[in-house]
């Protein structure tokens, strides 16, 4: 019976999401609805983490959907480097989970509330999905999934832009979504196959036509418009500054994350290092735009007056962080990276959720809005301040530790530019957290600004367990940069 | 001995930081905690002499914050000195800045004092750091904890002051110290603080290796080399209390202390000789040295003066390091004991005067020594000893570092330090000058008009000081024996 649970772990992650989503329909009612997602997403979490340690103790699992053997069948693979995002996702989601009820109680009317705890959980089901699978076109259907799912969250937004918004991620998410599948079209005509560990062992045979070349080209774009490289990123400000707070907490905190892990799951797995990076002038291209994200995001962070939208812009500056590292193709590099996807995406995440509480008593959230709220709303304020801080990269928070490792990286090599704009960027987030704190801090509310109280319990529970669970890593990242290090080896040993 | 002392000193502060917090109602509770809190920590500093002095090295290794690098506490003489030096003053200012918070009706004192345990906390870590890495963590958290104390009233000004602050030390160490940390461990494989250096076999070239100091020197921007100066006297916004302790004992002293351990526990004093990769940060810090005492002696705000002044007498102990000499190393760590006494003096004597007086400009004070002998007479006191005038403890130190200049051969900078003591004798004896031979102003006070005692006593007491390390300099001798001339 246990045997027969650990088996089934890794379509459960998937499956169970996917059921409880149309359960959250049936049962319509806010609160029993919030009850399912709740238990779903740290059901999730736990599967995740014993998935997790079952990879690091068992080594790679493959799980054949349905019976059917790979590659005729969809292959579930978990190696060190997907277990690592999976965890992530599922723990950033079953965290959002806790924190969702109050901000949606307040956000988004009462009786539509189960459609987006429904669209939550698919949105979380679609991400977990595209990390654990196999299969490149069932990649493509998981993304599917998840877009879609996002589009509907991002439109439940309080404000009437959130529609705008969300149409204008939908057509730039269509446009990558469908530039992925392109990708993978032409892969499918030259290898004839779908199951990436089979494309990578068919595709050195005409690895030399325009056509896989062509198919690279589409899916390196396709993801980059996903996770919002520059220049692709046009739409990201909009999509997370009118989302509901748990939604850009949740979508900042993974989502870009998880498109990520396909583009270099397609790098590394299916073309392999040595024909993206050696043959294919890729890494430079990456490291280019990379900087100019870093510079360009922070500098743009640095004029913003909404707070959410400054955490928009300087999410764009930390993608560049992590394109970065893999673009190194070094292991060193791919450390780095996955450091960082975990670390930035707890810090955005407790980002977001301090945002999202400061917008809840206030319901707004521009910088001169939440002028003077460090006296009444001091634990909402620290945890902001603690989580910008380790954004800059101050010692003895996660930020630090993806500093550290970044810089290994480049350095190692001699990219000595590279960290010279790596800190460039860290600083210039000194100066965007600083004007923040300083208007949390140093200025009084006028007359007329209302005096809020702090922000409900739950709310600051979640919040403070991404802030401490950043502390704690940044005094102990042994366990972190120990996984990410595997998932450098992972990704490494099979495509070079 | 148990090494995990050192581990529960630097904690202490901190966890006391708490209970500071927990009786912020009760102010004369509050305070007693805060008092009895450094009583306990200068002890226990204090127990570690006799086997540091005996040769032994304890060290202790916490938690691994990274593959094969540890938050490691080790204890040397050098960071010994420093700790006394911290916890120590950090008794008598705590009692003074009791005195100039209620004498002055500060608000948020509270906060004042939990930051202030907190900032000895980061202290006590950067002294007994046994690794970069747990040096770096502890600098950092010494720049934040500090900061709420630079702003603390609140205002433009003090907010201004606060971002030259943390921008210029945040930028400062994460620009420069971080690299550098980075390409250390890079190079030699280790980032341990080990005797003789890292860099002996590790292939080095000399511009590069003069290359990283200048990263680390800068880096440390808490030893305000200039150009990087400015954010010392921008974090004279500060209530004098803060002043005293934290910009002219626990943050200065901390950078120059990085310094000297950098050179010594990092590059090795012999390397730096051998390759001259320190030459270049040597006459960086001759031109602060002059440098800011020429700017000094232009500033009417006293507390602005004596913020430059400490900007000199920083680079004294970097060119300690600097002209790579042992003797440069025991002159400069002594600098660190005798100008904090001397220093502290004369912050708590401002701070006195404005308490008193609500004064802040050297040319009010014309002929106020009358009504307040005590200040002036410690002023005095300490301003000989930064001048180097027997019987002042001051001499020691620059003898040192003049010796240690003759031994490693730059006769130039014997000159820099005495064209220095003169510049010392021409900005800091005018304030006493002024006070006790120039014709009072007709609105200043003839009578005896003393600060509260709580701000006299830990002022005479730091003024006596500098008179007892004349006489007994044998304590700092036997410390830093390893350096010490055979």
């Amino acid at each position: 019976m246990i045997e027969q649970f650990f088996a089934q772990m890794p379509a459960l992650v998937i499956v169970l999401p996917l059921l409880a989503a149309p359960m959250c329909v049936l049962l319509h009612r806010a609160a029993l609805a919030w009850f399912v997602y709740l238990i779903t997403a740290w059901a999730c979490f736990g599967l995740a983490f014993l998935l997790f340690v079952q990879v690091k103790i068992g080594g790679p699992i493959s799980y054949a959907m349905g019976g059917w053997p790979p590659p005729f069948g969809i292959e579930l693979v978990l190696d060190s480097f997907n277990t690592v995002v999976l965890l992530l996702v599922t723990g950033i989601g079953a965290i959002c989970s806790l924190y969702a009820k109050a901000s949606v109680a307040a956000e988004i009317a009462r009786e539509r509330a189960y459609l987006f705890y429904a669209a939550m959980l698919l949105c979380l089901c679609g991400l977990a999905g595209i990390t654990v699978t196999g299969d490149a076109f069932n990649l493509f259907v998981f993304l599917e999934i998840s877009s879609l799912s996002s589009y509907g969250l991002i439109a439940m937004g309080a404000k009437r832009r959130a529609l705008l918004s969300a149409f204008q991620y939908l057509i730039m998410g269509t446009i990558g979504g469908t530039f992925m599948l392109i990708g993978i079209g032409f892969l499918y005509m030259m290898t004839g196959s779908l199951n990436m560990a089979d494309i990578a062992e068919r595709l050195p045979a005409v690895a030399d036509t325009r056509t896989v070349e062509a198919g690279l080209a589409f899916i390196v774009v396709g993801a980059s418009l996903k996770f919002a490289l520059f220049p692709l990123h046009v739409w990201l400000p909009n999509a997370y500054t009118y989302a509901p707070s748990s939604v850009s907490a949740f979508i900042a905190a993974t989502a870009t994350k998880v498109a990520v892990y396909a583009l270099m799951r397609f790098l590394f797995t299916v073309f392999g290092a040595a024909y993206a990076f050696d043959e294919l002038p890729l890494g430079e291209v990456l490291m280019v735009l990379a900087v100019v994200a870093m510079l360009s995001g922070s500098m743009a962070a640095i004029f913003q007056t909404d707070l959410k939208r400054l955490l928009a812009w300087s999410s764009i500056a930390q993608i560049g962080y992590i394109v970065m590292g893999f673009a190194l193709a070094s292991s060193a590099g791919i450390t780095a990276s996955v450091t960082h996807m975990v670390n930035h995406g707890i810090i955005k995440g407790a980002l977001f959720m301090a945002a999202g509480a400061l917008f809840w008593r206030l319901r707004t959230i521009s910088l001169n809005d939440i002028a003077g709220l460090g006296k009444h709303m001091p634990w909402t304020s620290a945890a902001f301040v603690l989580a910008g801080l380790s954004l800059i990269g101050v010692p003895a928070t996660g930020g630090f530790i993806s500093k550290w490792v970044l810089l290994e990286a480049v350095i190692e090599p001699g990219h000595y530019w590279l960290a010279v704009a790596i800190l460039v960027s860290s600083l210039m987030a000194l100066i965007y957290i600083g004007r923040v704190v300083e208007s949390l801090y140093f200025r009084e509310r006028t007359e007329g600004q209302a005096v809020p109280g702090e922000a409900p319990p739950i709310m600051l529970v979640a919040t403070w367990t991404l802030v401490l669970a950043n502390i704690a890593i940044g005094v102990h990242a042994t366990p972190l940069v120990g996984a990410a290090e595997r998932a450098a080896t992972a990704l490494l040993g099979g495509g070079a | 001995m148990n090494e995990i002392w050192l581990a529960l000193l630097v904690g202490f502060p901190a966890v006391m930081s708490l209970a500071v917090a927990a009786s912020g109602r009760w102010p004369n509770l509050r305070e007693t905690v805060s008092i009895a809190t450094s009583i306990a920590l200068f002890a226990g500093v204090a127990s570690f002499i006799g086997p540091v002095t005996a040769g032994a090295r304890p060290s202790v290794t916490l938690l691994e914050v990274l593959p094969g690098i540890g938050l490691t506490f080790t204890l040397e003489p050098l960071g010994l000195l420093f700790a006394l030096v911290a916890s120590g003053l950090w008794s008598l200012t705590t009692l003074y800045a009791a005195g100039y918070m209620r004498g002055n009706e500060e608000h948020a004192q509270t906060r004042f004092f939990v930051c202030f345990a907190l900032a000895i906390s980061a202290a006590i870590g950067i002294a007994f750091a046994g690794n970069l890495l747990t040096l770096f963590i502890f600098y950092e958290m010494l720049t934040l904890s500090t900061y709420p104390l630079v702003t603390h009233h609140g205002d433009t000004e003090s907010r201004n002051g606060g971002r030259v602050y943390l921008g210029i030390l945040l930028t400062t160490s994460i620009g420069f110290f971080l690299p550098a940390i980075i390409i250390t461990y890079l190079v030699s494989g280790s980032i341990t603080f080990t005797a003789g250096g890292l860099f002996g076999n590790a292939g080095l070239s000399v511009l590069g290796a003069g290359a990283l100091y200048v990263l680390f020197l800068y880096g440390t921007g808490k030893a305000a080399l200039m150009p990087f100066h400015r954010w010392l006297p921008a974090a004279m916004v500060a209530p004098t209390p803060v002043s005293a302790l934290l910009h002219a004992v626990a943050v200065v002293k901390a950078g120059v202390f990085i310094v000297l351990k950098l050179t010594v526990y990092v590059f090795g004093v012999d390397y730096l000789a051998e390759t001259g990769a320190s030459q270049l940060m040597m006459w960086v810090a001759a031109v602060t040295v002059l440098g800011a005492s020429l700017i000094a002696m232009t500033r009417d705000n006293l507390k602005a003066r004596l913020a430059y002044s400490t900007v000199s007498q920083l680079s004294y102990i970097v060119l300690g390091a600097t002209m790579a000499s042992s003797l440069g190393i025991l002159g400069g760590g002594m600098h660190i004991a005798m100008h904090a006494f001397a220093k502290i003096t004369l912050f708590f004597c401002a701070g006195a005067i404005y308490t008193a007086t609500h004064r802040k400009y050297v040319s009010e004070l014309d002929g106020l020594g009358y009504a307040m002998p005590i200040t002036f007479s410690a002023f005095f006191i300490a301003s000989l000893s930064l001048v180097g005038i027997p019987p002042m403890g001051g001499i020691w130190s620059k003898w040192y570092l003049m010796e240690g200049a003759a031994d490693a051969g730059q006769s130039a900078l014997i000159v820099v330090l005495a064209i220095s003591s003169l510049l010392n004798i021409v900005y800091l004896l005018e304030i006493p000058t002024r006070a006790f031979f120039h014709n009072p102003r007709p609105d200043t006070p003839r009578r005896w008009q003393e600060a509260p005692w709580a701000c006299v006593i830990p002022l005479s007491i730091t003024a006596a000081g500098s008179i007892v390390w004349f006489l007994y300099p044998l304590p700092f001798l036997q410390l830093l024996a390893p350096w010490a001339p055979q």
